[in-house]
C-alpha cells in the first residue's frame, strides 16, 4: 500500500506536541521543508535532537516549537553562530531552553544503541573532559574483559525521525548517496519515520540497485515527495548547498526582529514548500544545479 | 589581498609590511607540519585551508579524512563546510559517521588531527564549549563536535588558532578536549592514542611541548614578531626553547595557492 502523503498530512499525523524529534542529515540532506511545516503547524514543547542543530533548528527554536535541544555541535558551519538558540541558552530570551550535550561520536552511538535495542553504547572518548561533568548521562564504566575504562552513552529513541533521501518508492524504500551522516541509525532508532525525497521512483529503480537502499520501507510510516526540500542544505547530484543563504543567516538571526520577519515571509506566509520553491524562483534553482558526474555501473548479475 | 589576522581583535590587525598577513603565515606554518603525508583528520575553517595547501605542496600523498564521512577527499573547490558536496565527488570512500569515528578514528588509523580552540592552556587543554559559567554562559560556543574524540584518538594533534590574552589563558572556563596533564609519565599510562597536542601554530609563533613537563614551549617566532609581542598575547610566562628560531617566511608559491586557489574569498582573514 502506498505511504505517499503530503508534508502537511505527514507532519499533522506523525509529529505531536511534546515529541522527541530528530531531523538528521549531516550538512547534506537536512530536511528544511519538514522543519518549516512543523513551524507552520505551531507544534510545541518538542525535544529536538540533531548532531548539528544547523540553521534549521535555529529557525525552529526561534519560532518557539522546542523546549529542549539534544546536540553535539552548535554552530552555523563555516560561518559562525546560531543566534536564536544562543539567545535562549545565554539569556533565556524569550524563554529558557534545556540542553543536553554530547560529542559527535557520542551522539552517533546514542542512535546506534537506540537502533540496536541496547541499554548503552561504549566509546573511547570523554576521558578527562568536562563534558560528563555537565551531562551526567555520560558515565565511565570498566570493561569486564580487560579492565579498560570506557565511557557509555544512553540510547536515543526519537518519537519521530524525519530523513531526506534522493529517491524512494511508494513503500518508503529510500536510497541515498553522498554523505550518509547518521540518518540510517536515527531512522532505525525512531518509533515513527517520515521519508522525504526529491523524487518518488518506481520500485524497479530501487530493486535495480539495492546496495544504495539506506532505509527500508519496513520502518517507514510516510513518504513525502518534496523537490528542493533540503534548501539551503543540499541533495548530492540534485542541487548545491546554498552557502550564500548560510552566510546571510548570520544577520537574519542576530536579532529577533529580522528572524521573525523571515519566518513570516518564508514560512507562515506560505502554504507549502511548493510555494517556497516558486517564490525562490527558477533562476535561483538554476544557479544551484551541479554539473554531471554519474557513477559507473556495477553488474549485480542475473541468477534465474 | 585582504591582510589581517585580527579575527578576535586581539593580536593586531594585519599589515606587517612583510608582504603577507599573519593569517597567511599561520596557514603556511601549519601546512608545513604535515610534510611526509599520512592520514589527516580535517576540521572546519582554517584547518581546511591548511590541509588543502599541504596536499598541494609538502604532502601530495596526504589522505584527507572529514568527519562527515569522507576518506581520501580530493576537493575541487575550498569547501565552506566540512559537509560540502565537493568532498564527496571524486573521493576514495564515503562512509557513515559511525564507521568514520569507530573504524577510522577510534581504531587508530588517523595520524594527525587538527583542532581549533577558543581557549587553550599551557598544557594544551582546549575549550570550545563556553566562555563563563556552563549553566549561564557569557558566550555559548559550538561545543565538542568531534574535537574530544580527535584529541583522544588521533596519533598526533596539531592546534591552529589566533593568539591573545583571552585565548591563551591561565585557566580554562571549560575543558572540552583533554591535552597534557603536566605529568608526561602519567599521560603515557592513560592508554589512549592522543597524549596532548604536539604542535600549536598561531598567527605569531609556533610552540612544541616539553617532553619532561608537557608544557607548551615557544619554538619559533614568525618573521617580524618579537618575544615581547608573544608574551603580551598570552596569560602566562612561556617557556622558550633553547634553539628558538624564526619561521621561514611563506614562499611565493604558497601565497599564490592560498590567494588564488584555496581562499580567493578571504575566509582566512
Amino acid at each position: 500500500m502506498s505511504k505517499v502523503a503530503t508534508m502537511k498530512d505527514a507532519v499533522a499525523d506523525l509529529v505531536r506536541d511534546g515529541d522527541t524529534v530528530a531531523i538528521e542529515g549531516f550538512t547534506h540532506l537536512i530536511c528544511f521543508a519538514a522543519g518549516h511545516e512543523i513551524i507552520r503547524q505551531k507544534k510545541r514543547d518538542l525535544t529536538l535532537c540533531r548532531m548539528t542543530p544547523d540553521v534549521i533548528y535555529d529557525q525552529m527554536i526561534g519560532a518557539g516549537v522546542a523546549k529542549k535541544l539534544v546536540f553535539s555541535w552548535l554552530g552555523n558551519p563555516g560561518v559562525g553562530s546560531l543566534h536564536a538558540i544562543r539567545r535562549r541558552v545565554e539569556n533565556a530570551d524569550p524563554a529558557p531552553l534545556e540542553i543536553e550535550e554530547y560529542s559527535h561520536f557520542g551522539m552517533v552511538c546514542r542512535y546506534v544503541a537506540g537502533a540496536s535495542n541496547l541499554p548503552f553504547f561504549p566509546i573511547r572518548s570523554y576521558y578527562e573532559s568536562d563534558i560528563p561533568k555537565v551531562n551526567p548521562r555520560i558515565v565511565p564504566i570498566t570493561s569486564p574483559y580487560d579492565g579498560t575504562e570506557v565511557y557509555v552513552v544512553p540510547p536515543l529513541n526519537p518519537d519521530v525521525a524525519i530523513v531526506h533521501a534522493q529517491r524512494a518508492d511508494v513503500n518508503g524504500n529510500a536510497q541515498i548517496w553522498g554523505l550518509l551522516g547518521c540518518q540510517k541509525e536515527a531512522a532505525f532508532a525512531a518509533k515513527r519515520v517520515v521519508v522525504v525525497c526529491e523524487e518518488v521512483v518506481d520500485e524497479s529503480v530501487v530493486r535495480a540497485d539495492p546496495n544504495r537502499t539506506v532505509i527500508p520501507g519496513l520502518i517507514v510510516d510516510a513518504v513525502v515527495e518534496e523537490p528542493f526540500g533540503c534548501h539551503p542544505s543540499y541533495a548530492q547530484g540534485y542541487y548545491d548547498r546554498d552557502n550564500r543563504f548560510y552566510m546571510d543567516w548570520e544577520a537574519r538571526s542576530k536579532d529577533p526582529e529580522p528572524l521573525a520577519a523571515w519566518l513570516k515571509e518564508w514560512v507562515f506566509g506560505l502554504e507549502s514548500h511548493r510555494d517556497y520553491v516558486e517564490k525562490m524562483g527558477a533562476e535561483h534553482w538554476d544557479s544551484l544545479r551541479p554539473g554531471e558526474a554519474p557513477s559507473g555501473q556495477v553488474n549485480y548479475g542475473e541468477y534465474a | 589581498v585582504t591582510g589581517g589576522a585580527g579575527g578576535n581583535g586581539e593580536s593586531g590587525a594585519g599589515g606587517n609590511g612583510l608582504g603577507w598577513s599573519k593569517s597567511e603565515m599561520m596557514i603556511v606554518a601549519s601546512a608545513r607540519q604535515l610534510a611526509g603525508g599520512g592520514v589527516c583528520f580535517v576540521g572546519i575553517g582554517l584547518p581546511n585551508i591548511v590541509c588543502n595547501l599541504a596536499k598541494r605542496t609538502v604532502a601530495p600523498q596526504l589522505d584527507l579524512v572529514y568527519e562527515s564521512g569522507v576518506f581520501g577527499a580530493s576537493p575541487k573547490r575550498l569547501p565552506l563546510s566540512i559537509g560540502d558536496p565537493t568532498l564527496v565527488s571524486g573521493s576514495t570512500a564515503v562512509c557513515s559517521m559511525f564507521e568514520l569515528f569507530a573504524f577510522y578514528l577510534q581504531a587508530g588509523l588517523v595520524d594527525v588531527g587538527f583542532l581549533g580552540a577558543a581557549q587553550i592552556d599551557r598544557f594544551g587543554n582546549i575549550n570550545t564549549t563556553v566562555i563563563g559559567d556552563y549553566a549561564k554562559p557569557k558566550v555559548r560556543l559550538p561545543g565538542s563536535g568531534g574535537a574530544c574524540e580527535i584529541a583522544i584518538n588521533a596519533k598526533r594533534v596539531f592546534v591552529i588558532m589566533r593568539q591573545g590574552r583571552r585565548s591563551f589563558v591561565e585557566k580554562l572556563d571549560f575543558r572540552t578536549s583533554p591535552g597534557h596533564s603536566g605529568d608526561p609519565e602519567r599521560d603515557r599510562r592513560r592508554g589512549w592514542w592522543g597524549s596532548g597536542p604536539t604542535v600549536v601554530v598561531t598567527d605569531l609563533a609556533e610552540y612544541r611541548f616539553d617532553e619532561a613537563t608537557g608544557e607548551m614551549t615557544l619554538a619559533r617566532l614568525h618573521p617580524g614578531v618579537s618575544p615581547d609581542e608573544v608574551r603580551e598575547n598570552m596569560a602566562w610566562e612561556p617557556k622558550v626553547a633553547a634553539d628558538l628560531a624564526e619561521t621561514p617566511p611563506p614562499t611565493d608559491e604558497e601565497l599564490r595557492l592560498i590567494r588564488e586557489e584555496l581562499d580567493p574569498q578571504g575566509v582566512r582573514s
